[in-house]
């Protein structure tokens, strides 16, 4: 089955206009992506390293990083296993108001982030409905890492549904069925039939959760309360740098973050590629 | 295994798409459920399986009523029309599946696993396909593998829904033929599922008519073909005469032996 994998460049294809294509795809994402994102580099630069060393391993730094990639799985993972069985029970049964809770879960998508992050520390502030009663029994959620979580699974849910809810609607209840019959109980069925099928899909949802949740801004500050080294993430930080007037130590933190985002979207690819291969159709 | 079914009903909103249905099928015996789309014969099939559950009525298992019996415990082999194969297995882990899900006390060892999918494979003639995935084999080698999986945990009944439906004719021919010699060596109970009365009368030791959720006719394929009991049945297997056409090509064969043809005097009836 390799063999059919070998490079699209080296291959005769039916469809015309590949290089027209090719170009242009490449001037898009240079327009759009890449020559942004180098600017960022190329700003960071002027630095030198070893002040860029010293800004980006300054502790504060380093805390905030940690708290925004440490928040962003987290957040990201409680979306995959989450978003996974919202899109089985929009995928799998007939219910009244199904249509009503379909439209539900692309509101995350919707509001103003800012409009989210309110409603949500109004809601879990300790004076709030629901914060008033885990306050007493002593978790804090609002102005804690837990609040960062929170808001970051809220805007990350979207992503994981719509991106598992295709595939199980097309996968055949059959197998199921014939897994039944096999003598498979439920979570036998879920665990070898249906999730290794869903997987790729549920890979990409995760990291398109997790890439949103990496880059959040809006909805985190206010639920946040942004105490250095406790609750403030790396995308504030370098709006704080900005104003400031420290635009290499802004970019500086954003080239970290990039790199980071980078090899851990790389490696979800790569673990999708590696599932998704067993799934592929190569006849 | 013997299997009977007593007194079924069920309804899809206003259809009623099986009235009151009584059959027995002996143990041993490869059963036809012949029938145009829509008249009930796959959700009867569904129904012995625990597939779908009937309004009312019993399915008998060897006389012990069953309609209770979740579809685990039923012990039957189900083979899909559109095979049912899991994408991301191989050929030997579709086959390996049913005894790779046994409770620990029951599963067996993984060198007897691997005897048992070998043999599996050597039945369906497939041996070499035994690392492809199902996307990777033609539509025949599918429907055979689904059947050696099925075969693989070792129920009474196999049950099967349209299963060369989805095959061109000549695939269809051999796998039906090939299906037949494997009965004749396994001797399990077998029901199918067919609106192609070619299939039926060729293949099944027994015929079962259905037509609109009831049971038109049940005989050899040589009873039905020569008394037919309802005109439904006579119609159904063309048994009137058809012009010009079927004078020539009319003959309806079992296992090989020519069981009727259309002759030139039978035209005027």
């Amino acid at each position: 089955m390799s063999s059919t994998r070998t490079l699209l460049l080296s291959r005769h294809s039916v469809l015309p206009g590949f290089g027209l294509a090719l170009g242009y795809t490449l001037l898009y994402l240079s327009l759009i992506v890449l020559i942004p994102l180098s600017a960022t580099f190329v700003k960071a630069a002027t630095l030198g390293w070893e002040s860029f060393w010293q800004i980006v391993t300054a502790p504060r730094v380093v805390a905030s990083l940690r708290l925004t990639f440490g928040a962003s799985l987290v957040a990201a993972t409680l979306n995959a296993v989450f978003g996974l069985l919202v899109a089985w029970v929009l995928a799998r049964y007939e219910f009244c108001g199904k249509k009503l809770i379909d439209a539900f879960v692309d509101l995350p998508f919707a509001l103003p982030t800012a409009v989210a992050g309110i409603a949500l520390t109004a809601l879990y502030a300790g004076n709030g409905l629901i914060g008033s009663l885990l306050e007493p029994q002593g978790i804090k959620v609002a102005f804690t890492p837990i609040g960062i979580t929170v808001a970051l699974t809220f805007i990350g849910l979207p992503f994981v549904v719509r991106t598992v809810q295709p595939v199980l609607e097309d996968l055949e209840a059959e197998l199921e069925e014939a897994a039944a019959c096999l003598g498979a109980n439920r979570l036998q069925t879920f665990g070898r039939v249906v999730l290794p099928a869903v997987a790729p899909a549920l890979l990409t949802g995760f990291a398109l959760a997790f890439a949103r949740a990496v880059g959040e801004y809006g909805s985190v500050v206010f639920i946040a309360g942004n105490m250095p080294m406790v609750s403030e993430i790396a995308p504030l930080l370098i709006i704080t740098k900005l104003e400031q007037y420290d635009y290499a130590g802004a970019t500086a933190i954003a080239v970290v973050m990039l790199i980071i985002a980078f090899v851990l979207l790389l490696a979800i690819n790569v673990l999708q590629w590696w599932a998704g291969r067993r799934n592929a159709e190569d006849n | 295994m013997s299997i009977e079914v007593r007194n079924i009903k069920k309804q899809f909103g206003n259809f009623q798409a099986l009235d009151d249905v009584n059959l027995d099928f002996p143990s041993g015996e490869l059963v036809a459920l012949l029938g145009p789309s829509g008249c009930g014969k796959t959700t009867l099939l569904r129904i012995i399986a625990g597939l779908e559950k009937a309004d009312s009525g019993q399915v008998l298992f060897h006389g012990e009523d069953a309609s209770e019996r979740h579809v685990r415990e039923r012990e039957v082999g189900f083979v899909f029309q559109h095979y049912a194969l899991f994408r991301h297995m191989t050929v030997f882990e579709n086959i390996a599946f049913g005894l790779r899900v046994r409770p620990r006390a029951t599963r067996p060892a993984e060198a007897e696993i691997t005897r048992k999918v070998g043999e599996l494979l050597d039945l369906v003639q497939l041996d070499w396909l035994a690392n492809r995935y199902p996307a990777q084999l033609s539509g025949g080698q599918r429907q055979r593998i689904a059947l050696a999986r099925a075969l693989a945990v070792e129920h009474k009944v196999l049950l099967l829904d349209e299963p060369f439906g989805a095959l061109d004719a000549k695939v269809r021919k051999d796998l039906r033929r090939w299906l037949r010699r494997l009965h004749d060596e396994l001797h399990i109970t077998s029901i199918f599922v067919t609106h192609d009365q070619e299939e039926a009368l060729e293949v099944a030791d027994r015929v079962v008519l259905v037509n609109r959720g009831r049971v038109e006719q049940v005989g050899t394929p040589q009873e039905v073909v020569e008394r037919p009991a309802t005109s439904f049945v006579a119609d159904f297997l063309d048994l009137h005469d058809h012009g010009p056409a079927w004078l020539i090509q009319a003959k309806i064969r079992h296992r090989g032996q020519v069981l009727w043809a259309a002759a030139p005097e039978r035209r005027s009836a």
